[in-house]
């Protein structure tokens, strides 16, 4: 079956918006052929820096012929409506078919050439493209990334002829800009296409440009005994940047690893898109780099690695300077500074917003088992080095650099590691602070901006969440959870926003379980008991899953619903009985058999609860579950007699009350 | 071992130049002099902010001394400097081959693609003051940025149309690696024995002092609002055609913006005082934009 071939020439394309390229252009070319009827057998794009690809196996020469049902007037429509449907059809009256009154065109349709619908998919690709940023060049309007030169467009072997905004299709694509024959080729296939592009130093396939970085740069790496420090992201990029990736290895002076190591990866990664290079004996950074060119140099690349580690050498010497500089202030004395920096205009500057950390950490601190004076102190100094130059270069490096600046000044390991720290976790993989200092100072980081931002009512909606409210509730429960911590959320947030807050941080928290395959409905469950301690949320929440994935679980459910309604549709009447219920002369064993039942258990499940063992709990529960049955099974709640039905609406409440003092049960989904 | 071919003695801070212009000139380019008011860019110069902008076809190419005054380290930092030169090309519309010009310029003044790595590297461009944007790119060689090239989208938010490409370089970083130099003092200035450090270091040592301390904020104050007082009045006034006065209006929008660096170098802007500034001159740009492109358009 024949193949499509297309490639959308252009000037470099961000390496960031490569990859997403390729996947909507294999999206658009499959959504536009099923449209038109074709069930290609393989769509496949590739993206590089100065091409996008697209081929596409097994489409028919042409379309498939089809009949068109479509509807029109009603049979005793005017004529004038008529007329119109049999214009626009093409049809005359007899032909029309009419079904329940309403007309019905049957239009035999022709398939087209697939050459035609091609065409019109590449112009509908080309000018729908979503390009998170695009522009025009020259004297055209068509919009690209960056100016899109010449499009090559072949099925089965031929030119797809079309024109989009003065450029031609044609069967042209050229080789690496430096290197190889320099000139264009033809391919009409993409067998042609692809041994032009080896031939011509191109590598295609992003994952194929990463593998041959990858395995050269650990070649190189290896040959001088040295180890790549891996960097997923940086891997990204650099692949996205070089259409014949080659991994050179380049010297730093050894007189710049007395520097940070993070400050030497960062200052490699973000300036220069360098991977660093460590010594695997000692693990610590090597003074060399690892660069990703996009030539094969004649020289063997002496010359670009002389001339990267100039570049390096200057780098440096700025973070040098940085480093020096930096060190002569004190952190505490550029707190003056952070006066003049606004935080948010509503929530003050950055120095409140220590006051406010410091203020928090103090009262967080015997909570999580830190030292009140030392959270105290990390609190205060943990945003002195936005003020810093290398912040300032790097602000990535913030918290990092505060922690070595608070080093060397001689301040308290645990308070220099909590500056360090406050900012964790970052992200889904970042580990959470554990030392107590730095746990109360990176809650209090959080709590200050989650409080703030609620206050002042800029609460995240729908995906919008531009101060990352999201991650710092995260933060909180991952810290309070993961240390086993606890902390009563509602001693540290304001009456005013307490509520909200909550139940946003219980969104978060279902968040987080349902990612953990856990069922977040029940955190709703718990939620409603008005506990604000995350662990033993949690705790609950783990023994009820157990629990109704067990037999028992699952008919006390059931039994707790029957109860649950029957109460709800007598409330209805009038107020419900109260007190407990009494062993009534003559009632049913199965009445009696429960409310002994109830007795033994209430108590039980009391002690339970209150000392947090919440499976014991459960297991307390479990033993109701075939009193429950045999009572609904042979009792009649709604007794003619008015005080024996009461009595068992009272049962009924308590067997409900019971089971509330583990969750509210009303809140878990069948 | 200097970066350039190694055959030849690498080009002097002055041949650099001279070399770009013969080029630029081979390839159609008006050279021009420098503009004479003090400016942050070469883009401001109005053979580029105003120049962009209109239907008319329009090829230049010149340097032009830049001022940041905040950059100034008294001489003392091996590549920072408050005054410096940018090389400035200028096509619009913009060539189907300007990337090959732009790298056949490269190859001009001894870097040889085949022995260095040179890299276009995203980067999108934004001049906030005087509300332009395009997308482009770093060029980038053996890692070090050697030029920014642009596609105009907007200058003094109007759109360009047709697109202007823009380069600049970096005339000193670039000589320093054409020459091997570490230290933009001792770059070679011509190849009589002037160093680029004769001529500038006393130079940087007295403006960064002034830049920092010497400058009296009273009166650069004073000085911007008169400055943007001129700019209407200019542009109501009209020429022997009837033509608004808008080269001599765009004039007072570069003396504002000078001045206004001038204040932010001596600490005199307050953070939330700076985006107001930002948006003054921008104003002023845009007035200066939209009667420029009137003119263009009607002439």
């Amino acid at each position: 079956m024949p193949q499509l071939l297309l490639e959308l020439f252009s000037e470099e394309i961000p390496a960031r918006m490569q990859v997403q390229a390729a996947r909507d252009l294999e999206r658009m070319a499959r959504e536009r052929l099923a449209e038109a009827g074709f069930l290609p057998e393989g769509v496949k794009a590739f993206a590089g820096p100065r091409r996008l690809t697209l081929v596409a196996d097994g489409l028919a020469p042409a379309q498939s012929d089809r009949k068109e049902e479509r509807k029109g007037p009603r049979a005793n429509a005017p004529d004038q409506a008529i007329e119109g449907f049999l214009r626009s059809t093409g049809l005359t009256r007899d032909q029309l078919v009419e079904k329940d009154g309403v007309y019905f065109a049957y239009i035999e349709k022709t398939g087209r050439p697939t050459t035609e619908i091609v065409a019109e998919m590449v112009d509908q690709i080309v000018r729908g493209f979503p390009w998170p940023k695009s522009m025009k060049w020259g004297m055209g309007s068509l919009r690209w990334v960056r100016p899109l030169q010449r499009i090559l467009c072949t099925f089965d072997g031929e030119i797809v002829p079309f024109d989009i905004d003065g450029i031609q299709s044609g069967d042209l694509s050229e080789g690496h800009r430096f290197m190889g024959p320099r000139q264009a080729f033809r391919a009409r296939t993409f067998e042609q296409y692809a041994a032009g592009l080896e031939a011509g130093f191109v590598v295609l396939d992003v994952e194929e440009r990463k593998q041959r970085i990858g395995h050269e740069a650990r070649t190189l790496c290896q040959a001088r005994n040295l180890e790549l420090v891996e960097d997923d992201g940086l891997l990204d990029e650099v692949s996205g940047l070089s259409e014949w990736p080659t991994p050179i290895l380049g010297d730093m002076d050894p007189a710049f690893l007395d520097l940070p190591p993070e400050v030497i990866r960062t200052s490699m990664r973000t300036h220069q898109k360098y991977f660093a290079v460590r010594d695997p004996a000692t693990g610590k950074l090597a003074p060399h780099f690892l660069t990703v060119a996009n030539i094969e140099a004649i020289d063997g690349g002496a010359a670009i690695a002389a001339g990267n580690a100039r570049v390096l050498s200057a780098r440096l010497n700025d973070a040098r300077f940085f480093w020096d500089e930096d060190r002569k202030v004190s952190l505490e004395s550029r707190l003056e500074k952070l006066k003049g920096v606004t935080f948010h205009a509503k929530l003050g500057t950055m120095y409140q917003r220590v006051e406010r950390i410091e203020t928090l950490a103090r009262a967080i601190a015997p909570l999580v088992g830190a030292d009140a004076g030392l959270a105290a102190k990390a609190a205060r100094l943990a945003k002195a080095d936005l003020g810093t130059g290398m912040v300032g270069e790097f602000p990535e490096l913030q918290g990092l650099m505060g922690g070595y600046y608070a080093r060397a000044e001689g301040v308290e390991d645990a308070v220099a590691d909590a500056v360090r720290d406050h900012y964790r976790p970052q992200g889904p993989s970042d580990a959470v602070p554990s030392a107590p200092v730095s746990v109360a100072v990176a809650l209090a980081d959080k709590l200050d901006t989650l409080i703030g931002f609620f206050a002042v009512d800029e609460k995240p909606t729908g995906s919008k969440d531009p101060y990352a409210l999201r991650r710092a509730a995260l933060g909180v429960i991952r810290i309070v959870l993961e240390g086993g911590l606890r902390v009563p959320l509602n001693q540290v947030m304001p009456e005013a926003v307490a509520k909200d807050l909550g139940s946003f941080f219980a969104d978060r928290l279902k968040v987080l379980l349902r990612d953990q395959g856990k069922r977040h409905d029940l955190v709703d469950a718990v939620f409603a008991l008005g506990d604000d301690d995350l662990v033993r949320i949690v705790d609950r929440v783990d023994a009820i899953d157990g629990f109704l994935k067990t037999e028992d679980g699952a008919n006390l459910l059931a039994g707790y619903r029957r109860a649950a309604n029957i109460l709800r549709a007598e409330e209805k009447k009038g107020p419900l009985p109260t007190g407990p219920a009494s062993i009534m002369e003559g009632a049913p064993a199965e009445e009696q058999a429960l409310l002994v039942s109830l007795r033994v258990a209430q108590p039980e499940l009391e002690m339970e609860v209150r000392d947090e063992r919440f499976s014991d709990a459960l297991d307390t529960l479990a033993s109701l579950r075939a009193p429950v049955d045999a009572f609904f099974d042979k009792v009649l709640v709604n007794a003619d007699d008015a005080a024996v039905r009461d009595n068992r609406l009272r049962l009924l409440a308590q067997v409900r009350d019971a089971m509330g003092l583990v969750a509210d049960f009303s809140l878990i989904a069948g | 071992m200097s970066a350039a071919n190694s055959s030849k003695t690498p080009l002097s801070f002055q041949d650099l130049i001279l070399t770009l212009h013969a080029y630029w000139s081979d390839k159609g380019c008006a050279i021009l002099q420098p503009y004479d008011e003090q400016v942050g860019a070469g883009t401001l110069h109005p053979a580029t902010v105003l120049r962009a902008l209109g239907p008319k076809p329009w090829n230049a190419a010149y340097v032009q001394p830049s001022r940041r005054p905040s950059d100034g380290r008294y001489g003392e930092n091996p590549n920072r400097l408050q005054h410096y030169y940018q090389y400035q090309v200028i096509l619009k519309p913009n060539p189907p081959d300007m990337q090959a010009l732009y790298l056949g310029s490269l190859a001009a003044i001894g870097l040889d693609p085949t022995l260095h790595d040179i890299r276009f590297v995203e980067d999108d461009w934004e001049n906030p003051t005087v509300g332009a944007w395009g997308l482009g790119w770093e060029v980038w060689c053996d890692g070090m940025e050697v030029s920014q090239y642009t596609y105009f989208q907007q200058v003094g938010g109007l759109d360009v149309d047709p697109v202007a490409g823009e380069l600049t370089y970096g005339l000193e970083r670039l000589a320093m690696y054409v020459q091997g130099v570490d230290n933009v003092y001792d770059l070679r200035f011509n190849n009589a024995g002037v160093s680029y450090g004769d001529i500038f270091l006393e130079n940087e040592r007295q403006f960064s002092e002034a830049n920092f301390h010497a400058y009296d904020v009273e009166v650069l104050k004073r000085q911007f609002e008169d400055m943007e007082r001129q700019v209407p009045r200019f542009l109501a006034m009209t020429g022997p055609q009837g033509q608004q006065l808008v080269l001599p209006a765009y004039d007072h929008v570069l003396k504002a913006s000078h001045l206004f660096n001038l204040m932010d170098a001596r600490g005199a802007i307050a953070v939330a005082e700076r985006q107001s500034y930002i948006g003054r001159i921008r104003d002023l740009c845009k007035m200066c934009a939209e009667a420029w492109l009137k003119q263009q358009t009607a002439a």
